[in-house]
């Protein structure tokens, strides 16, 4: 089991490295040509490598180190982006961020999971795993939304709530609880999108909406691929047979009627152009937003309870 | 040779033997003290030496809630289906027949309605032998179920939970129950009808992180283990290991997250005393 996308993304990085060495030198006619040839085998090469990823690949395009994360998409999509802090309760937790900002020149709330890009950072973002704090700052905007009229984004990206001491005592349950039961009777609207690794409850926290949208190359599971190797197969290194089998991906989920749409990614995955991967986000956003603000609250309300009252799959008798 | 039957290796890794097993005498989890089985069971199965609370099956919990042990089980004829035709070492649909058999076909919940001193309430009663009490599908279906007749006919919920979490086998279905149940809780909330959660040993992952932490009341047995990420996980996680008493009935009280510790044979004159201040018969 290989944890780094760089081996099946080995063919495009040569190409790139390629076209790097080559921008370097002299712009003369013959290499600008073969700069161009180059970009457009980087293209095919890329596209018939991300058509074929298995689950488990997936799983690393979503946790890519370059893919772009929540404030990535909130600088490239929306305006005057306000940022603001803390639960009133213990603290302020990195790991999710929450504000007001601008889409399309509508008021809104801005609610999603934040990791750290660099090592410093990372540590600060706790790599983008909540503890209570985050769960409840999140609530806290989205009902502050909810009162004055705001709809809300929601994005998320996490491998999953903080397993620690502190988290359990100040109850990381008990917070991702209430998060599930506000945000289903929460009267405004809620889009959802999920934009690398929608990792078990600490996702779902903040992913009850009206719309659930999914990158092209994102995950959302009930446990990690590596979780459910550990217990099931009893060795982590299966994780890429549990990716396959828990059906993660957001092909699967549309299938399985779990997410509304799923938002196309440039070619070679939202890592290999993110301001390309923010324009392509972009319209799935506003005509979500437009269709939602139509709806009375009480209509809202009402399809958002059927929506996630139809989920599962059982047999009768 | 023993004098007391030993305790079969269960087959499945995921379950830890439980139920009190066949035999005239029982050896105590907790103290090891080696007892005379009736007098255990007529104890509600509390150990009568030190006062471990062995595990009860949805049916024993029934006894001990409902009046007169009389009550109709409902939504019994959802099943679980295998929508993702899962298989690890083995098909679960597979595992899902063998728990059928061993178990019975309610999967990990029962649901039903009934007299609590005199008061109509609707109880769902977790199943822990059935996969680990495990939450998939059909634990979500019987449960909602449950809290929207308990909406139709303005009667209070009870949910006795006993669960590892969510459902692995069933994938991100098992993990949009956590939002259906809690989703039906907020309009159960809404019609002012009392939710009373009661968390036995043990209650973890995505069930205490949706209803089994949504009571208007969160109500515990003694010593039960309870919280959100496993006691393994975390010490992987900080590399440490865990102080005794960790994630137990009492951390949780200590920590503001559970209202009372209430031991077993106080279950029911706790809740009755509770109802009647809800419904305003006190
Ligand atoms: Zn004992």
């Amino acid at each position: 089991m290989s944890a780094d996308p760089s081996q099946f993304e080995e063919p495009i990085l040569r190409i790139r490295k390629q076209i790097e060495e080559l921008s370097a030198q002299e712009p003369e006619p013959a290499r600008l040509a073969e700069i161009a040839e180059l970009q457009s085998k980087l293209t095919k090469v890329s596209s018939e490598i991300y058509s074929k990823l298995t689950p488990w690949q997936k799983t690393l395009v979503a946790r890519h180190p370059q893919r772009p994360y929540t404030l990535d998409f909130v600088s490239l999509l929306f305006e005057d982006f306000l940022e603001v802090h803390g639960d009133r309760k213990f603290g302020d937790d990195a790991a999710v961020v929450a504000g007001l900002a601008s889409f399309r020149g509508q008021a809104c709330a801005v609610v999603g999971h934040q990791k750290g890009r660099n090592t410093k950072e990372k540590v600060i973002r706790n790599f983008g795993q909540p503890r209570p704090e985050g769960f409840r700052k999140a609530l806290r905007v989205m009902k502050m939304a909810a009162k004055f009229k705001l709809p809300v984004f929601s994005f998320i990206d996490t491998q999953g709530a903080y397993p620690g001491v502190g988290a359990e005592e100040r109850g990381q349950a008990e917070a991702i609880a209430v998060n599930l039961r506000e945000m289903a009777a929460l009267p405004v609207p809620i889009v959802v999108t999920v934009l690398g690794e929608g990792g078990s409850g600490g996702a779902l926290a903040l992913g009850v909406g009206d719309r659930v949208n999914m990158l092209e190359y994102s995950v959302y599971s009930v446990i990690s691929p590596e979780g459910c190797a550990a217990i099931l197969w009893k060795s982590a290194a299966s994780a890429p047979e549990a990716a396959a089998a828990m059906k993660i991906t957001a092909q699967d989920l549309k299938r399985l009627g779990v997410i509304d749409e799923i938002v196309p990614e440039p070619v070679g995955g939202a890592h290999a152009d993110p301001a390309k991967a923010g324009e392509l986000l972009s319209p799935y956003l506003e005509k979500a937003m437009k269709e939602l603000m139509k709806l009375k609250p009480a209509l809202l309300l009402e399809e958002r309870y059927k929506k996630f009252r139809k989920m599962g799959f059982y047999e009768k008798g | 040779m023993a004098w007391f039957r030993k305790e079969k290796k269960p087959k499945e890794a995921v379950e830890k033997q439980t139920a009190i097993p066949e035999g005239l005498w029982i050896k105590c989890d907790e103290c090891k003290e080696v007892i005379y089985r009736k007098e255990v069971e007529a104890n509600l199965n509390v150990c009568p030496k030190c006062g471990y609370h062995f595990r009860l099956t949805a049916r024993e919990r029934f006894e001990i809630l409902f009046d007169d042990n009389k009550y109709k089980e409902f939504a019994g004829d959802v099943r679980s289906g295998d929508p993702l035709e899962f298989r690890d070492t083995k098909r679960y649909r597979d595992r899902l027949k063998v728990y059928q058999q061993r178990v019975g076909t309610g999967d990990a919940v029962l649901c039903a309605e009934g007299k609590l001193d005199g008061m109509n309430v609707v109880i769902c009663a977790m199943e822990y032998a059935f996969m680990g009490g495990s939450m998939g599908s059909v634990v979500g279906e019987k449960i909602t179920q449950a809290i929207e007749r308990a909406i139709d006919r303005k009667e209070p919920v009870i949910i006795v939970s006993c669960s590892g979490g969510a459902r692995m086998q069933e994938g991100i279905l098992s993990l949009m129950q956590m939002a259906k149940i809690s989703a039906a809780l907020a309009r159960l909330s809404d019609a002012g009808l009392p939710f009373i959660s009661i968390l036995t040993d043990p209650t973890t992952g995505g069930v205490t992180a949706s209803y089994a932490m949504l009571g208007d009341l969160n109500i515990a047995e003694p010593k039960a283990l309870i919280g959100f990420a496993g006691p393994r996980v975390i010490e992987q996680t900080i590399r440490q290991t865990l102080p005794e008493g960790f994630q137990r009935a009492e951390f949780l009280v200590e920590h503001g997250m559970v209202d009372l510790i209430t031991p077993r044979v106080e279950m029911k004159p706790a809740l009755s005393r509770f109802l009647r201040f809800f419904l305003q018969k006190a």
